[in-house]
């Protein structure tokens, strides 16, 4: 089955998750730009980070056929320097002309500050001034609630097209306001926090397959980019059939990041031998 | 050997993992009961779940007279 990866930090990993992906039929992953375990200074640093992600690891992944993608952000964890967010933000446009950006992210909030509000407004706002892809962050853990609710608050005092922006890290309890506001939604499946390939099965089942996505994130803390395969396997051990797997873990990424013309793989649909014959 | 706040802190993340799972795994049956019911009538209860159900008492026990593992384990053992 071919699988794509919406969220993932490939400069955190090793070749070999490449090998392993590509051999279990993951054709793509999107990397979107990411914190580095500590707050960056320099404007200059995030630049080549920038780069890293949007000339260089294209190249690592396509030893592996692998199609990689990324987004370009200042994270969350470092809105507190809102001098620094500006300086970064002043070069996106530089970034937004590489063949495979697909526009702004992860942005987000992390304790939801006013800094990190601001820097959330502002990364939305150049985004969608350029007719770029969303990638928002949502809190871990005991601030999830609260700052999907503030994540919500922001983008709904802003002129936004809802289509283009993707709220990731949802769970069971933020899910239907994202869904119900008009966004598109991600399940981040980790092995201990955020989301659980079952949980995500069972959302899955409850609100349907229409504008969710499912990711592994896979960086460089405790995380596993096969967490997205095990969910694909309680997928279809739960009697959903191969083109449902297929709609929810290779055509939606397609529909969403699609949305950027970079982006061109396309849905597929499985088809018998007697039905290509016959149609 | 860890303090009292080390095992707290230490396995918070993964035992309130492991909470969520088993309180998606009774959604799961809940979800399931419903869609029964809607073409076969209430599903009935099922002995796994209710010693699932008593399980979860002797876990949330603030002062349980023996150790919570064995008492599951004694439960467990009769199903």
């Amino acid at each position: 089955m071919q699988i794509i990866q919406p969220h993932y930090h490939a400069i955190a990993r090793t070749a070999q998750d490449y090998e392993r992906m590509a051999m279990s039929g993951v054709v793509a992953v999107a990397e979107p730009a990411f914190w580095a375990g500590f707050d960056r200074l320099y404007p200059e640093t995030f630049l080549d980070y920038f780069r890293q992600i949007s000339e260089f690891e294209p190249t690592r992944a396509a030893q592996y056929g692998i199609r990689h993608f990324s987004w370009v952000a200042v994270n969350p964890k470092e809105a507190e320097n809102p001098t620094l967010t500006r300086e970064v933000l002043k070069h996106f446009p530089e970034f937004f002309a590489k063949p495979t950006v697909l526009g702004v992210g992860e942005t987000g909030l992390h304790k939801s500050t006013k800094n990190e509000c601001e820097s959330l407004e502002a990364h939305v706002d150049i985004a969608m001034r350029h007719d770029q892809l969303v990638l928002i962050h949502t809190p871990h853990l005991a601030d999830k609630a609260h700052g999907t609710k503030r994540v919500l608050e922001v983008l709904a005092g802003m002129n936004v097209d809802r289509e283009r922006i993707w709220i990731d890290h949802v769970e069971e309890q933020t899910i239907r306001p994202c869904l119900d506001a008009g966004y598109w939604v991600g399940f981040t499946l980790y092995p201990i926090t955020k989301c659980s390939p079952k949980r995500a099965v069972d959302m899955l089942e409850k609100y349907g397959t229409e504008r969710i996505l499912v990711n592994s994130s896979a960086d460089w803390g405790p995380s596993d980019p096969f967490t997205l395969q095990e969910c694909i396997l309680e997928y279809r051990r739960r009697g959903h059939s191969l083109q449902e797997a297929i709609e929810v873990f290779h055509n939606n990424p397609c529909r969403f990041l699609g949305q950027n013309p970079k982006f061109d793989i396309e849905p597929i649909r499985v088809e018998t031998a007697g039905e290509t014959v016959s149609g | 050997m860890l303090t009292p706040a080390q095992v707290a802190e230490n396995y918070f993340l993964e035992s309130r993992h492991q909470l969520l799972e088993i309180a998606a795994y009774l959604d799961r049956y809940d979800a399931a009961v419903a869609r029964a019911g809607a073409r076969n009538g209430q599903a009935a209860d099922d002995k796994k779940l209710a010693a699932i159900r008593r399980a979860l008492e002797i876990v949330a026990a603030q002062k349980p007279t023996r150790e919570r593992t064995v008492a599951l384990l004694e439960l467990f053992a009769e199903v």
